[in-house]
C-alpha cells in the first residue's frame, strides 16, 4: 500500500513537469496546427539560464531564507524573459516567413531549429551535463512512510497554477477570444480585425514562458541538465498534449499527471526494463478508444 | 528580400556551426609527413563526455612523451581524434572514417564497452590493431585477435566486489539496479550476482533503468521495502549521482555499490553529500604511493592542473603499450604490431605491470575500492592478484579465478 501511495506521488511529480512542458504545445499547436518541435529546446534553455543565474545569485545571495526565495523567484522570472523572447524570435524567425507555406514546411522548419537549438546549445554551454544548483533548501516531508519534497510539491502547486491562470485567458479575456478565434479560423479571424500575427505572436511568448518554468523546475527536481535534455521530455510532453485532447488547457496538465504516473508505477513494477514501451502501448490503447484524446472532442467531418 | 536575408543568414551561420568541430585535430590529413597516424575514438560528448576527455589527455601526454623522446624507430606519431558522442552507433562509424580516410595504422579507444563492441569488427577486419583503455566487458576482445584491452574485465571485477562485500564487510543482502543501455552494466551486474549468491548473499531485488533517464524513484520505490543492505549499480557517473540524491530523498540511507563506470570528476559534483558511503572498484587510486603512480600523477597535474583520474591512466598506459609494441615490431604493419602486442610481457604501466593472456586480456592486474569520504576519493581496499597468488591464500585463489578461468577455456578452445 505505501508503495503504491509512493508510486502514485512519484508519477504525479514527474507527470506535473510534462504537463507544464505540454500547456505550451497545446497552445501553440491550437493557433497554429503546428507541431512545434523546438518546445523542449526551449525548454532547455530556460533550464540552462537557471543553472547560470543560480550560480551567480547562490554566489552573491546564498541559498537559504528569504534571500534564497527572492533569488528563485528571480530566477525563474528571468528564464520566462529569457524563453519568451525566444519563442517570440522562433516564431517571427522560423514561422511566420512560412505562414502561407504548406504546413509541412513549417513542420520541417520546427525540426531544424529544434536541432539548431540542441547544438548550438552544445557549442555554447558545452556537451558535458552540469550540475543544477539548489536554489531552495530541500526538505524531506514524511507523511507516514509515504515521502515526498517540497520541490515536488513546488513543482505540482506551479503546475496547477499556470494551469488556471492559462485557462482563464483563454476563455476569461479578450485576448484569449481572439486566440480562439484565429485557432478557429485564421483568415475569417484577420477580416475581423484581429491582429492575427500579434496574437499568434503572444501565444509563443507566453508557451515559451511556461517552458522556462518548466525548465527551473525539472532542474531543481533533476538536478542533471545538458543541451539534449529537451528531447525526451519535450516527446513525452507532446504525447501527453495529445491524450489530453490537443488544444484542451485541463487536458494538457492531466495527459501529463497520466504518463507520470503510468511511467511510475511500470517503473516500480518486475517490467522496469520496458518502461517507456508499456507506457506507450497505454498510450496507444487510450488513443484507441478515445481518437481525440481525454477532454478533446470528436467532430465529424462534413465531406 | 529582407525575407531571402534571414533565410541566407540562418544557411551561414549553420554552415559556421557545423565547419567547426570541437577538436582541431582531425583536418589538414596532408601534413603528416612520415609520421605514425595513430586512430583514437571516443566519447566527447554526451552522457559519457568526461571518460573520452579523461583518456585523451592521458593519450596526449603519453604520445608527447614518446614524439618528444624521438618516437617510434625515428618516425613521430600523429593522433587523429574522434567524437562518439557517447554511442554506440556512432562507435563504428568514427572508426571506419579513421580506417578508411585517415589511414591510421592503429586505434586506440573506447571506454564503453558498447561502444568497443561495436568498433572492434571494424578494426577486426581491416587488420588494425585496436587497444580499448577501459573496456570491461568480455566480449569486447573476444571481437577478434586484433582487439585489444589494457584493464581488467568484468567477471574479475564483479567477483571481487562481490568477495569484499560478503566477506569483508559481512553484507547478506543486496539489491542491483542495471542500465539496460549498456553492456557495461549488464554484463557487470551478472558476475556480480554469480559471486554474491555463491557467497551466500541473497539479492532482494532488481530493477534497471535506461541511459539517460532522470527519474529513478520508481524503481528505488519498489526496492526500498526489500531494505537491502547495498544496493549495486554498475551504471555510469552521470545517472550515479541522480540515483543516489533520490534514494537518500525516498529514505533509502544503503550504500550505493558499483564499479569503474563510476570513475569521474564529475561522480561527486552531481551525487554531492547522497554520495557518502558509497564505494566502487576501479584500476588505480591517484594517491598510490607507488613511483610509477606519482610521477605520473605529478606530471598529469602539472599540465592539465588536476589529478588524473583512472581512465587518465589507462589512456596513457595504451599510448605508451602501443609505441612500445611498433617499437619492438619494427614496423607500424598492421599484423606484426598485432603480434607483438600479443607478446607483451611485463611492460610497467602506471596501472600494474602488463602481461597479455592468449584472450589479449593482462593478467593478474590491481583493483582497488575507492570510497566516497568527505567528498572525495578514499582508499578503502586493493585487491592485488600477483601478490595474493604468491601467498596463496584463499580469497586471492577467488580474486584471480576470473582470469584464469577465461585462461583456460581459451586454451581449450584453441
Amino acid at each position: 500500500m505505501q508503495t503504491l501511495l509512493q508510486n502514485l506521488l512519484n508519477g504525479i511529480a514527474a507527470g506535473s513537469i510534462y504537463a507544464l512542458i505540454a500547456l505550451g504545445y497545446t497552445m501553440v499547436y491550437g493557433i497554429l496546427k503546428l507541431i512545434n518541435f523546438a518546445h523542449g529546446d526551449i525548454f532547455m534553455i530556460g533550464s540552462f539560464v537557471g543553472y547560470y543565474a543560480g550560480n551567480w545569485a547562490s554566489g552573491k545571495l546564498g541559498t537559504t531564507g528569504v534571500a534564497a526565495t527572492v533569488s528563485a523567484a528571480g530566477i525563474m522570472i528571468l528564464s520566462m524573459i529569457v524563453c519568451g523572447t525566444l519563442g517570440y524570435l522562433n516564431e517571427r524567425i522560423a514561422y511566420r516567413p512560412l505562414r502561407n507555406a504548406p504546413r509541412i514546411a513549417s513542420l520541417i522548419t520546427a525540426i531544424g531549429v529544434s536541432f539548431f537549438l540542441e547544438y548550438g546549445g552544445q557549442m555554447v554551454f558545452g556537451p558535458d551535463p552540469k550540475f543544477f544548483p539548489t536554489l531552495v533548501p530541500k526538505n524531506v516531508i514524511n507523511l507516514g512512510g509515504v515521502v515526498t519534497t517540497n520541490y515536488q510539491l513546488i513543482v505540482l502547486a506551479v503546475a496547477l497554477v499556470f494551469m488556471g491562470l492559462l485557462q482563464y485567458i483563454v476563455y476569461g479575456t479578450k485576448f484569449g477570444r481572439a486566440m480562439r478565434a484565429v485557432s478557429f479560423n485564421f483568415e475569417t479571424a484577420s477580416l475581423m480585425g484581429i491582429p492575427t500575427d500579434r496574437v499568434i505572436s503572444t501565444t509563443f511568448i507566453i508557451g515559451s514562458m511556461l517552458a522556462g518554468v518548466a525548465g527551473i523546475l525539472y532542474g531543481l527536481s533533476y538536478p542533471r541538465i545538458d543541451p539534449l535534455m529537451g528531447i525526451l521530455p519535450g516527446l513525452k510532453a507532446f504525447v501527453a498534449a495529445v491524450l489530453g485532447g490537443i488544444v484542451n488547457v485541463p487536458g494538457a496538465v492531466v495527459g501529463g499527471l497520466v504518463i507520470g504516473i503510468i511511467e511510475a508505477f511500470v517503473g516500480g513494477s518486475q517490467y522496469s526494463n520496458y518502461r517507456d514501451a508499456i507506457a506507450f502501448v497505454i498510450l496507444i490503447v487510450i488513443l484507441l478508444v478515445r481518437p481525440s484524446g481525454l477532454f478533446g472532442k470528436y467532430e465529424a467531418e462534413k465531406v | 528580400m529582407q525575407k531571402r536575408l534571414i533565410v541566407l543568414a540562418i544557411a551561414v551561420l549553420s554552415l559556421v556551426a557545423i565547419g567547426c568541430p570541437p577538436k582541431g585535430e582531425g583536418g589538414a590529413a596532408t601534413a603528416t609527413d612520415g609520421k605514425i597516424l595513430v586512430g583514437e575514438y571516443g566519447s566527447f560528448s554526451g552522457t559519457e563526455a568526461t571518460f573520452g576527455k579523461s583518456t585523451h589527455e592521458g593519450i596526449t601526454m603519453a604520445i608527447d612523451e614518446i614524439n618528444a623522446g624521438g618516437g617510434v624507430n625515428g618516425r613521430k606519431i600523429k593522433v587523429f581524434t574522434e567524437d562518439t558522442q557517447s554511442k554506440a552507433e556512432e562507435a563504428a562509424n568514427t572508426v571506419t572514417k579513421l580506417i578508411s580516410q585517415n589511414n591510421v595504422v592503429a586505434v586506440l579507444g573506447e571506454v564503453a564497452s558498447s561502444s568497443s563492441m561495436a568498433a572492434a569488427p571494424v578494426c577486426q577486419s581491416n587488420k588494425v590493431p585496436m587497444i580499448s583503455p577501459s573496456s570491461t566487458n568480455p566480449s569486447v576482445t573476444e571481437k577478434g585477435d586484433y582487439i585489444f584491452r589494457m584493464c581488467f574485465i568484468d567477471p574479475y571485477q564483479g567477483e571481487a566486489m562481490a568477495n569484499y562485500v560478503t566477506r569483508t564487510l559481512g553484507v547478506k543482502t543486496a539489491a542491483i539496479l542495471t542500465d539496460v543501455r549498456s553492456d557495461y552494466s549488464t554484463g557487470l551486474a551478472k558476475f556480480f550476482k554469480a559471486t554474491f549468491v555463491k557467497n551466500g548473499g541473497r539479492i532482494v531485488g532488481e530493477q534497471s533503468y535506461a541511459k539517460g533517464d532522470s527519474d529513478f524513484r520508481a524503481q528505488l520505490t519498489s526496492i526500498k521495502p526489500s531494505k537491502p543492505q547495498i544496493i549495486f549499480v554498475p551504471g555510469y557517473y552521470n545517472d550515479i549521482g541522480q540515483i543516489a540524491i533520490q534514494a537518500k530523498d525516498l529514505g533509502i540511507n544503503a550504500p550505493l555499490v558499483g564499479g569503474d563506470g563510476w570513475e569521474s570528476p564529475k561522480l561527486i559534483e552531481i551525487g554531492g553529500k547522497a554520495l557518502e558511503g558509497s564505494f566502487f572498484t576501479t584500476h588505480y587510486h591517484q594517491d598510490d604511493p607507488s613511483d610509477a603512480v606519482r610521477n605520473f600523477v605529478q606530471k598529469y597535474e602539472q599540465r592539465f592542473k588536476y589529478k588524473p583520474d583512472a581512465l587518465a591512466a589507462l589512456g596513457y598506459d595504451a599510448a605508451r603499450l602501443l609505441a612500445d609494441a611498433m617499437t619492438r615490431a619494427g614496423t607500424t604493419d598492421g599484423p606484426a604490431v598485432r603480434d607483438a602486442l600479443a607478446q607483451t610481457k611485463n611492460f610497467a604501466g602506471v596501472t600494474g605491470v602488463i602481461t597479455f593472456g592468449p584472450d589479449r586480456n593482462p593478467i593478474g592486474k590491481k583493483l582497488v575500492v575507492l570510497e566516497v569520504r568527505n567528498g572525495k576519493l578514499a582508499l578503502k581496499a586493493s585487491v592485488d592478484p600477483v601478490a595474493q597468488a604468491a601467498a596463496s591464500a584463499p580469497p586471492a585463489a577467488t580474486a584471480t579465478s576470473g582470469a584464469t578461468a577465461t585462461a583456460t577455456t581459451a586454451a581449450t578452445g584453441s
